[in-house]
């Protein structure tokens, strides 16, 4: 900016942080919010307008951990965990497979077949839903992990495909080359030479799996019907429904127990979730 | 992540056609043999594309065309469950207009804001990245119900918003229990989720060659200038990406509609969103042949709009290689 002074320009900064300060605070007091409500008192929430609590209590974790009597957050928790963890094995696995396909082999069909992978990306999934539903309770699958999980085992969610077959082509050809020369079959190739240089989008595959699946709420209603198969979102949902809204202490300490993995997940990885997003349009 | 300089970050949002490597006369008998190994690695795949994708959307069509409960026997009804839903219901229809004038309201509020902070995140400046992270934050946790459940605890009477608001005299009232309030506490959840179109209009900003703003600069365009004249243009492929994104995923609104609404659509029927609306008809009612249709228009309209931006697209998108 060459019309501005010196003196204008050595300020720039402040109030550039200024303006961000004020903006992230709008946007993180939600999250503020949160964090603080878990802690007061139920009668100190409502009777009183300060953020900061006056008294600070943990009776909202052991009330909320056992809320409405249909079990325990414990085994909410877990299997939200299982269904997570399998869904980034799963992910993982298959799209890289996929990806590797795609980007590294040749085979007749390869274009039309990748452009379904771009056309499953446009499918809603709430128009699968019902369909897939009828098979899976057909299959006698509705009311356990299996139709949330086996789905990730067959590369349908493809924007991890995509992701990994852009960062495929980045990798340079001569290795592969070197190796087919040496011999080395094509698994070999892929266990040996690849998956070591693309750990970075195998690694976002799994962190966007995770919190994707983590977060994942109306197949998880359709599927989960009994309370010790419920997962975070279900039971949260359930504790809603059987609260009158008096109960908001323990709601929102349970609401924020089921947000600490993403927490911990965006502070480990923060870098990543940034770049793999720039990638690839995630969420 | 360390990326491979060749690959910029927006490639990753262009559809481009797989590499398939040239075929030379030497490796013919080669490439033959990895013709077989690409299937292999694909089986996976192609089993999920046949079983989960295609055949569940045949079946669907079907069902579309039937009335079915899960438990007995599809029954063929012909076009009867499509001239009832444009007839005869006028929840299904007070749905699909909610959720298309959602759509038209939050998508551009949301991308306005993304792009307003991005402009401002995009130079490479001390502590951006920082900033960048918690901005997008809320993006990650955005899709959960405990944020949907938050949002209703700070928008019902006595939370937060209503408070706040008091204190400049508005009368304190809940915004959740109010349909003509409802709507946009969802909206609101919706804007605060900008951080991951903001990301990719940040990246889309890197790509734009500095060369260009200088050369604007010394024939003295303003910024206001410099900006509908080469970045909004140059930067007209990702916004493009972020628009098609944002409708097809704002379109299939649920989770906040079903935690932050009453869960029936209510309070009467303002938050009654299309999938919402899908749900109850299927799930609720057992209703699956008459969902199935509602599901069918859904993919028909998407289309129809992703289509239509698509052909629109031609006028003002503009790629760099054009």
């Amino acid at each position: 900016m060459p019309t501005t002074s010196r003196r204008a320009r050595r300020l720039a900064p402040l109030w550039r942080h200024l303006a961000f300060a004020l903006v992230l605070a709008v946007i993180l007091y939600p999250l503020l919010w949160m964090v603080l409500t878990a802690f007061k008192p139920t009668s100190e929430i409502i009777a009183s307008a300060q953020l900061w609590p006056k008294e600070w209590t943990l009776g909202n974790f052991t009330t909320g951990w056992t809320f409405a009597g249909i079990g325990s957050f414990t085994t909410f928790l877990t299997n939200s965990a299982i269904i997570a963890v399998l869904s980034v094995i799963g992910n993982v696995i298959s799209c890289t497979l996929a990806a590797y396909a795609f980007a590294k082999l040749s085979f007749r069909g390869s274009s039309i077949m990748f452009a379904m992978v771009i056309a499953i990306l446009f499918i809603p999934k709430e128009v699968l839903l019902i369909p897939q539903y009828t098979i899976f309770h057909a299959l006698g699958w509705t009311n356990s992990f299996l139709p949330l999980v086996v789905p990730q085992f067959l590369a349908l969610d493809s924007f991890f495909v995509f992701l990994s077959v852009q960062f495929l082509r980045g990798l340079p050809k001569e290795l592969d080359e070197a190796a087919v020369l040496d011999g080395c079959g094509p698994f070999r190739r892929l266990w040996h030479i690849t998956i070591p240089l693309i750990t970075p989008a195998i690694a976002t595959t799994a962190i966007f799996t995770f919190i994707w699946s983590w977060n994942e709420f109306m197949p998880q209603l359709v599927y989960l019907n009994t309370p010790e198969n419920f997962s975070v979102s279900v039971a949260l949902r359930f504790f809603l429904d059987a609260s009158s809204g008096s109960d908001l202490g323990p709601m929102t300490a349970v609401s924020l127990v089921s947000l600490l993995p993403l927490f911990i997940l965006f502070v480990v990885f923060q870098r990543r979730l940034v770049e793999g997003s720039a990638m690839s349009g995630l969420k | 992540m360390t990326l491979t300089p060749a690959k910029s970050p927006t490639q990753g949002t262009t559809v481009t056609k797989p590499d398939v490597p040239r075929k030379t006369q030497r490796r013919k008998a080669f490439d033959f043999r990895r013709s077989n190994t690409g299937y292999v690695f694909l089986t996976p795949w192609m089993i999920g594309v046949v079983g989960l994708v295609c055949l569940p959307l045949l079946i669907s069509l079907y069902l579309s065309f039937t009335n079915y409960n899960i438990l007995g026997a599809p029954k063929w009804v012909g076009l009867e469950n499509y001239i009832r839903l444009f007839t005869q219901d006028q929840r299904y229809v007070h749905s699909m207009l909610l959720t298309l004038g959602y759509v038209v309201v939050s998508v551009p509020l949301q991308l306005v804001s993304a792009l307003a902070v991005a402009l401002m995140l995009a130079p490479a400046r001390k502590g951006q990245s920082l900033y960048r992270a918690l901005f997008y934050l809320p993006s990650l946790l955005g899709a959960s119900v405990g944020i949907s459940i938050t949002w209703r605890a700070i928008f019902d009477r006595d939370g937060a918003v209503p408070q706040f608001l008091a204190s400049f005299g508005i009368p304190e009232q809940s915004w959740i229990n109010n349909p003509g309030t409802v709507l946009w506490v969802i909206i609101a959840l919706e804007i605060w989720k900008f951080g991951a179109p903001m990301i990719i209009f940040i990246a889309g900003l890197h790509q734009i060659p500095k060369e260009l703003y200088e050369a604007a600069s010394i024939d003295g365009a303003g910024p206001i200038r410099k900006f509908f004249t080469m970045t909004l243009p140059m930067l007209s492929p990702v916004l493009f990406f972020n628009l098609v994104m944002g409708v097809i995923s704002s379109f299939q609104t649920f989770t906040p509609a079903q935690i932050v609404g009453d869960g029936n659509g209510g309070p009467t029927d303002s938050t009654l969103f299309y999938a919402v609306y899908m749900y109850q008809q299927a799930f609720q009612y057992q209703k699956m042949g008459y969902a199935s249709a509602i599901a069918w228009i859904m993919l028909i309209v998407l289309g129809a709009v992703a289509a239509l931006l698509f052909l629109t697209s031609r006028k003002w998108v503009h790629y760099a290689n054009d």
